[in-house]
């Protein structure tokens, strides 16, 4: 069995790190020059309001922003130190280190196990039959979904309730192995009951993985983060300890987002 | 001539219906339009279409029925020695008579001549009694409307009244259509089933239908059987689609997803050219360029080609659909939802793993459809076939051989001159009905499908 | 599985990174070969797009000019066979042919068979009386006067001179004899053959001699057809989208006409022509092979795109502005006609283009009502027999004559030039009045 795996990375150590990154769509700018560190092996929370930036920030970390035309990037972003943005790195490569997962549920319209050999079978992470069983078994495990699912797996994917759909995902990605999971507000689409077990989900995959997440409810920055950045109008206003953000922010603007006097 | 003379006095009739009826309601109200209940202009519509309406409809009742009231009248005036004659040549003996009375070609006999002119005075009365019928509901109804204006007359929804029944006639000529199309198939299906039983002309293998001209002749019997017409049309339409939806589909998927978008703009309109050119040039593409390449092609591989092989029509057929296949397959392509695209690059697939192990699984149903809809595009092409397609009735899958398709057998049997009654003639209707069943069955599945597709991506 | 057999693996496999590198290289050339094929089908299609082009323009280019010999023709009146009487209807109905072949007769004294002279006497076309004929009526001084005229070359002739066939002894597909192309040599070598501008392709109808065929009597049919198709499909189809968007309800009735329109869209055009036959012709008795009943079926045909063009452009016309004309009092048909016909009318008018092109380009269901007569006259009503431009290619088509097939090429020119200038206009009334809410 060669994935999923994960070596756990000391804490604290900058796993993505922007220098003065800046990110242009045609005239808009809509990310001013952020300096910000993803830490190992800690769930990241970016927030902020609609607009702001942090949804751009975390689709620089695996280049989905290549696809928008026009979109223009920079500064620097490096991953382990090397550049993300570097020409002579390969966007497929870079994506198989950083997964994701989106704001709506997707699943492919293929059976379950399909969605979660999909990765393994185009990247040939496994050698043969048994070892793509044991990656698609392991990682629907770790999403919390195998017990489920287990039964039919040959039905598809999109039969699935939107919270289950969205632990597929969450297995869909965790199946290719990746050292970084994105999370693009994953549970907006999602019901109270849902968003617990995906909330309860990325606490457990924290021990594995890199986690940035999106979201725009402070409550749930709050519950699932370790550390949490503050977005304004494309500019990083403020990033420390969630603890400290939510009790003790350093900024105005901050404090204001977080009291609720806008948003 | 006469008949624009008429028309236009008729149309004069009405402007001045429109005036005397504005005038009129002005006039009710001393000058002053608000105390109508509506605008002068409503006014004047409504006198307009009560003078204009009724005496077009007579005329166009004239239009229609001077014919058949024609043809009625002028035979049952003939000398009885003409009249004891069989169907067909009494028509032949009124075709005659037509021809003297309108283009002034000298009659065989008397009483031709005296038909004639019998003709051309019938004529000249009906016309003369519709003018009269006409210019006198005109005159009429443009008084009656006039004398009816007050100032508390509703003209304004008596004319939106008379307008919606316009729109809604309208709107039933969609119906009307495709009910004559039914029916006139059907009818004249029914008498060649009369002659041909259904089941030969479903099942038989053999077609030639050169029938006699008359009764007596020798060799009176032809054969109906449409199965190689079926063949045909399949071999030549698979070819068509073997062509079309490889080059179609590819085409569309290199457009959406990796052309630039300059490169897009100038090609893509290039290609919808394909689909523009009319069909009788497609037609003449095949018969005159690419049949004899095949054929030379074939023979220089030391292969026997016809210069009429199926091969030929339907690849030029194919190039045909290649436009609309493509544009239907971008349309599909399109629906896919971006989600699913990215959902595939974030987990670091290529462009092409995405396209063809999510995209194109995802927009299968879709692209069936369009599949279905170009074959059923392929099947009623007529022209290429035409032209480029033979008129042997071979019952081969050979694609180097020559074969007839339904359309091409529609057409040849009914260009020429021909009698309505023969077996012949009403074989292009039986061909008609089975083009149409088979043409109508593709859409609709096809539509269905694409419409449930379209649906479960909305 | 416990966190430690999950790690007691963990040794023996290589990370995620490494595994993907390895394969990188051959997913990266499968990406580019499914690229290439792709672009390899764009660039096929637009391939037969270019030789289906330069195969029709290379035909037909030439027919845009005319071969005419130069002879020095006597108006001898006893030729003519007019002694003394010079009235008009005597010079129109003299024998020019006479005189055109005592003219070739003396221009080649050494052609003395019977066989030479015919041979001789057919170089000219069978149809170049008539330009002698129009000069002597014009001024009937000249007769017993020598002109050096210039007379139309018969096709074979034409073919030679323009090099679509060969014209050495013994080649295939040489039509010439060997005694033509010694006389064609030497009138070529006395600067007495030359091509200009071929009127009669624009200004005769249909003949059988393909130097005096021209296509103005199908071009003439086509707009009387296509004027019929246009005043009974517009009204229709736009009668029919404003009932269907504004004014229906929604029940089975409405739908049954959508669902109508959207057959009848689909169904193939010789079944159309079908229609026609059993209906147009045999039932209500109208003229065979006439405009009227050809722009009639091809209403019909169009009128589906019509209906479907016009409701798009109506449906794109927001909602609010309905609501803010009928808050201000107007009737629902008040508000069609002052704001949703004037706001979507370019969208109706590109889609009737649209629908008339497509018209225009039909060729079988006009087959079906006995357009494909060989008719030479130009038709001076819609009631007339006539030829429409595309059957007028599918008749020319079926001719043998090479002539023809360049006849048949210029044709397709003309026809494709009219539809690229309706398809032109329907673009630009697009990118003018485009609208976006």
């Amino acid at each position: 069995m060669n994935s999923p795996v994960t070596v756990h990375l000391p804490l604290g150590t900058a796993k993505v790190a922007a220098r003065s990154l800046s990110v242009h769509y045609g005239e808009k700018h809509a990310l001013q020059s952020v300096d910000l560190e993803i830490r190992a092996g800690e769930v990241t929370a970016l927030i902020g309001p609609s607009g702001c930036g942090k949804s751009t920030f975390l689709r620089c970390i695996n280049r989905m922003n290549d696809m928008v035309d026009g979109a223009r990037v920079s500064g620097s972003l490096t991953l382990d130190g090397s550049d993300i943005y570097d020409r002579s790195l390969d966007v497929v490569q870079l994506r198989a280190r950083v997964g994701m997962v989106f704001q709506k549920p997707n699943p492919f319209p293929k059976s379950i196990y399909d969605n979660i050999a999909y990765g393994p079978r185009i990247h040939g992470l496994a050698r043969n039959q048994d070892e793509l069983d044991e990656i698609v078994m392991t990682s629907l495990e770790r999403a919390g979904l195998l017990a489920e699912v287990k039964d039919r797996l040959t039905e598809s994917g999109t039969g699935l309730s939107g919270g289950q759909q969205q632990r597929l995902c969450i297995a869909r990605a965790i199946a290719v192995g990746p050292e970084v999971i994105l999370m693009d507000e994953p549970c907006s689409a999602l019901d109270p009951i849902a968003t617990a077990k995906v909330e309860e989900l990325i606490d457990d995959l924290r021990d594995n993985y890199t986690i940035v997440i999106v979201t725009h409810s402070m409550q749930q920055a709050a519950r699932v983060s370790q550390r949490t950045a503050f977005f304004h109008l494309g500019k990083l206003i403020e990033v420390g300890d969630t603890e400290q953000i939510f009790t003790n922010p350093q900024q105005p603007l901050t404090q204001g987002y977080i009291t609720g006097r806008f948003g | 001539m006469q008949l624009l003379i008429l028309t236009i006095v008729l149309l004069a009739l009405t402007g001045i219906g429109f005036s005397t009826g504005r005038r009129r309601a002005l006039a009710v109200v001393e000058g002053n339009p608000r105390l109508l209940h509506s605008l002068p202009n409503h006014h004047g519509y409504l006198v307009a279409l009560w003078c204009g309406i009724p005496a077009l409809l007579v005329v166009v009742g004239w239009l229609a029925f001077e014919p058949s009231l024609l043809h009625a009248l002028v035979i049952s005036a003939l000398p009885p020695e003409l009249t004891e004659m069989s169907d067909e040549r009494l028509s032949l003996v009124y075709n005659e008579v037509r021809n003297v009375a309108l283009n002034g070609q000298t009659a065989g006999s008397d009483a031709v001549a005296e038909a004639a002119r019998h003709y051309l005075s019938l004529r000249q009365t009906l016309f003369g009694a519709t003018a009269v019928v006409a210019l006198v509901l005109a005159v009429a109804g443009l008084a009656w409307a006039r004398a009816r204006i007050n100032r508390d007359l509703r003209a304004r929804n008596r004319v939106e009244q008379i307008v919606t029944i316009f729109l809604v006639m309208a709107s039933t000529v969609a119906i009307f259509t495709t009910i004559g199309i039914v029916l006139s198939l059907l009818f004249e299906s029914l008498r060649f089933f009369h002659f041909v039983p259904v089941t030969e002309f479903l099942f038989g293998t053999a077609w030639s239908p050169q029938m006699a001209i008359r009764a007596d002749q020798v060799g009176s019997s032809g054969a109906f059987g449409a199965v190689p017409l079926f063949a045909g049309t399949m071999l030549i339409a698979g070819i068509a689609l073997l062509v079309a939806v490889p080059l179609g589909l590819l085409s569309a998927i290199y457009m959406s997803e990796y052309a630039l978008p300059r490169f897009r703009s100038v090609v893509k309109p290039m290609l919808e050219i394909l689909a523009g050119i009319p069909t009788v040039v497609y037609g003449f593409f095949a018969a005159l360029t690419v049949a004899p390449f095949i054929r030379d092609l074939g023979t220089s591989l030391g292969l026997t080609v016809a210069s009429e092989s199926a091969l030929a029509a339907g690849l030029v057929m194919g190039i045909m659909i290649i436009p609309f296949v493509s544009s239907l397959s971008d349309d599909v392509i399109s629906a896919v939802p971006q989600s699913l695209r990215e959902g595939a690059y974030g987990l670091g697939a290529t462009k092409s793993e995405t396209i063809k192990q999510v995209v194109i699984p995802a927009a299968l149903p879709g692209i069936v459809g369009g599949v279905l809809l170009a074959a059923s595009r392929a099947i009623g092409e007529t022209m290429i076939v035409v032209m480029a397609a033979g008129l042997a009735a071979n019952l081969t899958a050979n694609p180097l051989e020559a074969v007839t398709t339904v359309t091409t057998q529609i057409v040849t049997l009914l260009v020429g001159d021909q009698e309505f009654d023969s077996p012949k003639t009403l074989a292009a209707f039986a061909l008609g009905l089975a083009l149409f069943t088979i043409t109508l069955a593709l859409n609709a599945v096809a539509l269905h499908i694409v419409n449930k597709y379209r649906e479960k991506y909305d | 599985m416990t966190e430690t057999t999950q790690m007691a693996r963990l040794g023996a496999v290589r990370p995620t990174a490494e595994i993907v590198a390895a394969r990188l290289k051959r997913r990266h050339n499968a990406e580019r070969r499914f690229r290439a094929v792709g672009l390899g089908a764009v660039l096929l299609a637009l391939g037969f797009l270019g030789v289906l082009l330069f195969t029709i323009v290379g035909n037909g280019i030439t027919a845009f000019v005319q071969t005419s010999i130069r002879v020095d023709v006597t108006f001898d009146p006893a030729q003519l066979g007019i002694e003394g009487d010079t009235s008009a209807d005597a010079l129109a109905a003299a024998n020019y042919q006479a005189i055109i072949k005592q003219a070739l007769y003396r221009t080649f004294p050494e052609a003395k068979t019977r066989g030479e002279q015919r041979q001789l006497g057919a170089m000219v076309s069978s149809g170049a009386d008539i330009e002698l004929r129009k000069m002597l009526i014009a001024d009937p001084a000249l007769l017993g006067q020598t002109r050096s005229v210039w007379l139309l070359a018969d096709d074979d002739i034409d073919m030679a001179v323009k090099g679509h066939i060969p014209r050495q002894p013994g080649i295939a597909g040489n039509r010439l004899s060997d005694n033509e192309i010694r006389w064609l040599d030497e009138l070529e070598s006395r600067g007495a053959v030359k091509t200009r501008f071929n009127t009669l392709l624009w200004t005769s109808g249909d003949s059988r001699e393909p130097e005096l065929a021209g296509l103005w009597g199908a071009v003439v049919g086509s707009i009387y057809s296509l004027i019929i198709t246009l005043l009974v499909s517009f009204p229709l189809g736009v009668a029919t989208s404003v009932y269907l968007e504004e004014f229906a309800p929604k029940n089975r009735w409405t739908d049954l006409i959508e669902v109508n329109i959207n057959n009848l869209a689909a169904v193939p055009s010789v079944v159309f022509g079908l229609l026609g036959l059993a209906v147009f012709l045999n039932i209500f008795g109208m003229p065979r092979s006439a405009p009227l009943v050809g722009g009639l079926v091809l209403a019909l045909i169009c009128l589906p795109t019509i209906i479907i063009a016009a409701r798009a452009a109506m449906k794109a016309v927001p909602p609010s502005i309905r609501e803010a004309a009928a808050g201000l009092g107007a009737s629902k048909l008040q508000v069609v006609t002052d704001h949703v016909l004037p706001l979507s009318m370019p969208g109706i008018l590109t889609g009737t283009i649209l629908g008339m092109a497509h018209a225009l380009g039909e060729t079988a269901p006009l087959l079906m009502i006995g357009m494909v007569a060989f008719i030479v006259d130009i038709p001076a009503t819609p009631l007339d027999p006539s030829a429409v431009l595309p059957v007028q290619v599918y008749l020319w088509a079926d001719s043998p004559e090479r002539a023809f097939v360049e006849r048949t090429s210029a044709a397709i020119m003309v026809l494709l030039l009219f539809l690229a200038l309706m398809n032109l206009s329907a673009i630009l009334l697009r990118k003018k009045f485009e609208r976006r809410w």
